[in-house]
């Protein structure tokens, strides 16, 4: 990837906001800690206090951080892919097939078996990976593939509905519905670990088609006389975002809107570049997960609020506005 | 040796028959225009010699090479392509834009290039502006360039003056022309008649998929190719600026 000035400054300034993201959600939480209690905390690591900071606080932060980052970086590299500034792991279909196969793990008793539902759910984000690699392979148009990714959701939308119909046990039902809503409560550091390292395999795939995608943003043809091995580039860049969303989906349920808004925020501190977009974008995500989930702890409800419904509640929005945007660019 | 050669060339696309034993060659310091009603087959003769659109009969060779031999990294090197469509799906400094013409050299070489390739296409100027944020004719100069940059011996060009206002088609000929005095070749699809035949050394003339004329402007288009493949009755006026073409609907 290629380093600029503004693009330096900006993931400086991410980073720094993460870091103070990080230590205000290990920071807050519905135990107040006492000053000696912190003490205890840091210099005892069987302690009570320990036990909340290390093994319940700093593993959610950290879980939402990666999460994020890994929709971030998967919005990034799909818009890139795409062209189209409202491509999101959600449009192809990524987040529905995993939300599908987990469903069906749940459903079927598998969630007593540690690690079942999360593989599940990698499955199905790989199954879709798979068609529309396939689909990709014989139609390069990036309009189709769009398309085949909304009739992909739909399809696995409806199956995932289906199964709520026909699941013979409410308390399967309820559990299918508390992960689709998206949560990284109670994650522990492994969860973290593995993640992180789908993320970083996400990563240095999404860096080698990063020239790919630079050339994408001339329009297919430019690109396929480019010199470019532009098949090869275009699969890398599928994987990455593929994996990316898989993880995050099998390690926190179903979080819309990160993977749009994260790339729309960064966008125009690197001129647009959907090369140099990758890694602000994945900082980006992870920033907004930190503080949604931050946000979503400390909200004064009788439940916790869901940070897939939280993430939607603010995305929803920010879509239509970026939709109309777009609508008035189109028409100038 | 021409730099490109279609010999019999046929193509399908959709089993529809897009080109029909087309032959033509361009040779270093040439400016070809091609030249005929929509559908004819321009843009696929393009795609045919970029290798995009795989001949089912015939050849096409970039020197005395069998272009579907080639990889893409060396096909690149030979020939660069303008496409008609001048959307950027981002808003990238004018630079940026055309630095991706040459997406194999170090960052520093490739801005180094690209700013020489926008002053040769007199935008230098633009060099740090958005393309979204550009003119029609602005942007189709920075893609100019853009297809410049990598410096290949022949350029190919599809519709590069469509959409531009008077003065930005004619800069964008006289650019296409200087490469072809450079000792480039070009060859560009062109609907204006007047100004192909003003600018072209040579026209070549495309009418439902296969090459129906290939001479100097004036012969390539004369009247009875006019007439039969456009539809228009036309008369050349020699004048000091070279010919002009006076045309009117044909009624039989």
């Amino acid at each position: 990837m290629i380093a600029g000035p503004g693009r330096v400054g900006l993931t400086l300034a991410l980073m720094v906001a993460i870091v103070v993201a990080l230590f205000a959600a290990i920071l807050v939480g519905e135990t107040t800690l006492s000053a000696a209690q912190w003490t205890q905390a840091v210099t005892d690591p069987t302690s009570g206090p320990a036990v909340v900071l290390w093994q319940v606080r700093a593993p959610r932060a950290i879980c939402a951080l990666v999460v994020g980052a890994a929709l971030g970086l998967a919005g990034a590299v799909m818009q890139g892919l795409l062209r189209n500034p409202l491509a999101e792991p959600g449009v192809l279909g990524v987040s529905a097939m995993a939300a599908l196969a987990a469903a069906l793990a749940i459903v079927l008793g598998l969630a007593i078996v540690p690690g079942a539902v999360e593989v599940a759910a990698l499955v199905g984000a790989a199954g879709a990976g798979g068609l529309l690699i396939l689909f990709s392979s014989r139609i390069r148009s990036p309009e189709a593939l769009i398309l085949f990714g909304v009739a992909l959701s739909s399809f696995a939308g409806a199956a995932t509905a289906l199964i709520f119909n026909l699941s013979p046990s409410p308390i399967a039902s309820a559990e299918v519905m508390s992960w689709l809503l998206g949560s990284v409560q109670n994650r522990s550091w492994i969860d973290v670990a593995w993640t992180a390292l789908a993320l970083g395999l996400a990563l240095w795939l999404a860096n080698c088609a990063a020239p790919g995608l630079r050339m994408l943003a001339l329009g297919e043809e430019a690109a396929e006389t480019s010199g470019l091995a532009m098949g090869r580039l275009r699969l890398m860049a599928l994987m990455a975002s593929v994996l990316a969303a898989g993880a995050a989906v099998a390690v926190a349920g179903v979080i819309g809107f990160v993977g749009l808004a994260a790339p729309h925020l960064v966008r125009a501190a690197v001129r647009g570049d959907p090369g140099r977009l990758l890694v602000p974008s994945a900082l980006a995500g992870g920033l907004i997960l930190v503080l949604a989930d931050l946000l979503a702890r400390v909200t004064p409800t009788d439940q916790e609020l869901k940070l897939g419904v939280f993430t939607a509640l603010v995305g929803a929005p920010l879509f239509g506005l970026i939709a109309w945007r777009a609508a008035r660019e189109w028409r100038t | 040796m021409s730099l490109l050669s279609l010999e019999g060339v046929s193509a399908r696309m959709d089993r529809r028959t897009v080109l029909d034993d087309v032959s033509l060659t361009v040779r270093p310091g040439e400016l070809v225009a091609l030249c005929g009603p929509n559908g004819a087959g321009k843009t696929s003769v393009l795609r045919a010699a970029l290798g995009l659109l795989a001949p089912s009969g015939g050849r096409v060779r970039f020197g005395g090479d069998d272009v579907m031999s080639l990889t893409s990294r060396v096909r690149a090197d030979r020939a660069a392509y303008l496409p008609q469509d001048r959307h950027v799906a981002w808003n990238m400094p004018a630079v940026e834009v055309a630095a991706l013409g040459a997406p194999f050299l170090s960052l520093e070489e490739g801005r180094t290039r690209a700013l020489a390739a926008l002053n040769d296409v007199q935008a230098g100027i633009l060099a740090d502006r958005g393309v979204a944020d550009m003119s029609g004719g602005e942007r189709a100069r920075v893609l100019l360039a853009r297809a410049l940059v990598a410096n290949a011996p022949l350029l190919l060009a599809d519709e590069p003056i469509a959409g531009l206002d008077p003065a930005a088609q004619l800069l964008v000929l006289t650019l296409l022309k200087s490469c072809a005095r450079a000792e480039r070749g070009v060859l560009v699809s062109l609907h204006d008649l007047g100004l192909a035949a003003r600018h072209a050394d040579r026209i070549v003339v495309m009418h439902q998929g296969q090459c129906v004329a290939d001479a100097a402007p004036v012969q390539a288009l004369s009247p009875d190719v006019l007439r039969t493949v456009f539809g228009i009755e036309g008369t050349w006026v020699h004048t000091a600026d070279g010919p002009l073409l006076s045309m009117r609907t044909y009624c039989e």
